[in-house]
């Protein structure tokens, strides 16, 4: 018997190298790259000749050509004397604000909406319900469009715009800001910003521990923003507020000097954020009533009133159910940018993958530059998601 | 437009990578179909504009609708698609149309770098600016500093900027896909210039509310030579578009227009009797039926013919041959002969 079953496993550990299911799948997995592999290349190869073939120019080089156009809002310097390449990250910059800016906005809305969705206020549940059934239902295209006729058909002409003092302008030509100009030493102050927020950090820390050692509470808030302006605050003063402005004037077409936030820019921000907004609030309506009301209950028993229940014990909870779909509305609101060209804002879309590959006819290569940077973008908030998403997971013991 | 966009570039993808030796036998193709594919514009009164039932009238459409009546025999056996300025050549690189006539500037760059071959010139233009007559400009030059409505993928994005830092001028370019969005900017004020091949700024004023409110200001910074484009590689095509409007201009040297070309048919000029086909073999020679010429002179008409039609005096675009004229009448329209 004994003698048998030594047999058998013999049979099993030693089978032939052809036989081994571990050196066989490794085998097949090899093949199976390299033949994947092949093909990728072999379409590339194919493609480049077949380009070149029928006279297209193919290649990187256009990249460190000069552009020739002018862009209507850049991040970092630009005008028509820079190159291709430049124009990439002028696009790219472009779309990433937009993106960045609207994700922060969509998320702050969102999170209102939802709560007010839940609101024991039947008015306000109502509104948040209406808006959302809404703004969710109409195509993000036409909200774009709309938004951009809405503000620059409201707002008038460099003439007579809207303004607040002698500093801030509103025109159908955007937004006109004073602009900083830093004097000496405001790098000091900049300085003293990051101690001061340094410094919350540590507050915090020993406010945690001494009220889980005492019970006492310390006011963390306050203090924290009394440092954060106070600090820097006093540094700016001690040096003699080293900074001035630069307003805008009106010149023979439109007021120049100061900064401009273009309007193209403010309608795509806001048909973004409203849009997105909706989606988050019904993800973050679903994901507190994902948390059981014995939760709440459970708060209430323990003396907690309204606000401290929702702060510490639903929307930590919440935020598990929350997280994953709210990291794919973040994509889709990054995508969702690219609809930037329809009204006429220079993102990566409109500027890179619009004029410059018109301008270049290198198309494949520009495309999938194109791609790479959304491919980028969203593994990157992803990554940033997922990683904030490990955080907040419920720790089982 | 934006899904277009996408549609063409992803064809435009598919079809590269599936290999574009297919490049010769545009004619056989559009013999088998049975219908020219030619690429336009969105909409440009007096080169291509589609009316309410969809029917495409202007200069660039009768240069389409003669190649296929020399082609297929019928000026009707068109299919146009609209294309943005950014869109135009990738559609024709990936074989989505046959021929793009759609007021496209002849430029080296375009002609050596993208696949692509000029087939001629059909007007000559030049870029211009118009702007809002309640401004007091009267040149160019006062415009430092303006907002100026561009379309995205022209040669006007690059004039302009050449001509502002030549002249030490600044401005702001507001690009947008089509013309109806540019001049839907300039009109809500959102820029203070719009710029342009200057019979296009004749032709978008005529979509203006008030037409009287905007003055095209006098100065031309460049040359824009228009004309039909088709894919590199196909000779035969080729020669078929180029000699397609050679005929439509030496018709127009000849005298020969749309009425009378029928009795044109037994002139004793043997110059007319080689474009309309009685004499030698000129259809054959490019692969098509003697009648070629006919056909198109017949159901199209003659330069002039096609010029006075869609841009000329009778039309709101009211634009005078000036340039545009024959070589022998002060112009410099010249087309090689028919022999
Ligand atoms: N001729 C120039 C400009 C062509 C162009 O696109 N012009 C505009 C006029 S503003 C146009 O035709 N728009 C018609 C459309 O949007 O389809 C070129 O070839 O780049």
């Amino acid at each position: 018997m004994s003698d048998l079953a030594e047999k058998a496993d013999a049979a099993i550990t030693k089978p032939p190298p052809w036989n081994d299911p571990f050196i066989r799948s490794i085998f097949f997995q090899i093949v199976a790259i390299g033949l994947l592999g092949y093909f990728f290349y072999s379409a590339f190869e194919n493609t480049l000749s077949n380009m070149s073939k029928s006279g297209i120019s193919t290649g990187f080089a256009f990249l460190g050509r000069e552009a020739g156009f002018g862009i209507l809002m850049s991040l970092i310097e630009y005008d028509e004397t820079h190159t291709y390449g430049r124009t990439f990250f002028v696009g790219l910059l472009n779309t990433a604000i937009v993106a960045f800016c609207g994700i922060i906005l969509a998320t702050i809305l969102g999170f209102i909406i939802g709560i007010a969705r839940l609101s024991n206020n039947w008015l306000i549940s109502k509104l948040a319900g209406v808006y959302i059934e809404i703004v969710r239902n109409v195509p993000l295209l036409l909200q774009i469009i709309f938004w951009s006729v809405a503000v620059l058909q409201a707002l008038p002409g460099p003439r007579n715009s809207m303004q607040l003092g002698e500093s801030f302008f509103l025109n159908n030509r955007g937004l006109f800001l004073p602009e900083p100009i830093y004097g000496d030493g405001f790098g000091i102050v900049v300085i003293a910003f990051f101690i001061a927020v340094a410094g919350t950090i540590f507050l915090k820390r020993w406010a945690k521990q001494r009220q889980e050692q005492s019970g006492d509470q310390f006011p963390v808030f306050y203090a924290s923003i009394g440092m954060l302006i106070g600090l820097p605050g006093l540094v700016f003063l001690i040096l003699g507020m080293p900074l001035s402005w630069e307003y805008a004037k009106l010149g023979r077409f439109s007021l120049t000097g100061g900064t401009n936030i273009i309007p193209e820019f403010m309608a795509l921000l806001l048909a973004l954020t409203m849009y997105t907004a909706a989606f988050i609030a019904e993800i973050v309506r679903s994901g507190i009533q994902a948390v059981t009301h014995g939760q709440t209950e459970a708060a209430r028993a323990l003396g907690l009133r309204n606000g401290p229940t929702l702060r510490l014990v639903v929307i930590p909870q919440a935020m598990r159910v929350i997280i994953p779909p709210l990291t794919s509305q973040y994509l889709n609101l990054t995508k969702n940018s690219s609809l930037a060209t329809a009204i006429g804002y220079p993102d990566l879309v409109s500027v890179f993958a619009g004029t410059t590959l018109n301008q270049t006819g290198q198309a494949l290569e520009i495309i999938a530059m194109t791609m790479a940077v959304y491919l980028t973008f969203s593994l990157t908030i992803s990554a940033i998601m997922n990683w904030y998403n490990k955080r907040v997971a419920l720790v089982e013991r | 437009m934006f899904q277009k966009t996408l549609g063409v570039i992803a064809a435009a993808g598919a079809v590269a990578i599936m290999s574009v030796a297919a490049n010769a036998g545009t004619l056989d193709d559009v013999k088998k179909k049975g219908m020219l594919s030619c690429g336009v514009s969105t909409g440009l009164p007096g080169f291509s504009l589609p009316d309410k039932t969809n029917k495409w009238s202007g200069l660039d459409v009768d240069v389409c609708r003669a190649v296929a009546a020399a082609v297929l025999g019928s000026a009707q056996k068109v299919k146009f698609t609209p294309l943005t300025a950014k869109e135009r050549f990738t559609a024709l690189q990936s074989g989505e149309i046959d021929i793009l006539s759609r007021n496209t500037t002849w430029t080296h760059t375009r002609d050596t770098s993208l696949g692509l071959n000029f087939a001629g010139v059909t007007y000559y233009d030049g870029q211009g600016f118009m702007v809002s007559k309640k401004l007091g400009v009267k040149s160019v030059k006062e415009l430092s500093g303006a907002a100026v409505c561009i379309q995205a993928g022209t040669t006007t994005e690059l004039n302009l900027a050449d001509y502002f830092r030549l002249h030490g001028l600044k401005y702001k370019s507001v690009v947008f896909d089509t013309s109806d969005q540019s001049i839907k900017g300039f009109e809500s004020g959102r820029c203070d210039v719009l710029t342009s091949d200057q019979s296009q700024l004749y032709a978008l004023r005529t979509k203006l509310a008030k037409p009287g409110n905007a003055i095209v200001l006098p100065e031309i910074i460049s040359k824009e030579p228009l004309g039909p484009v088709v894919r590199q590689g196909d000779d035969q095509w080729f020669n078929i578009v180029k000699w397609t409007i050679n005929a439509l201009i030496n018709a127009e040297e000849f005298g020969i227009t749309s009425k009378n070309a029928a009795s044109m048919k037994s002139s004793k000029n043997p110059g007319i009797q080689r474009l309309l086909g009685t004499k030698d073999d000129m259809g054959k020679k490019l692969g098509l039926s003697n009648d070629w010429a006919a056909n198109a002179i017949m159901q199209v008409g003659n330069y002039s013919e096609i010029f006075e039609r869609n841009v000329g005096k009778g039309t709101p675009l009211n634009i005078a041959r000036g340039v545009n004229a024959l070589w022998s009448q002060g112009g410099i329209l010249y087309a090689p002969p028919i022999r």
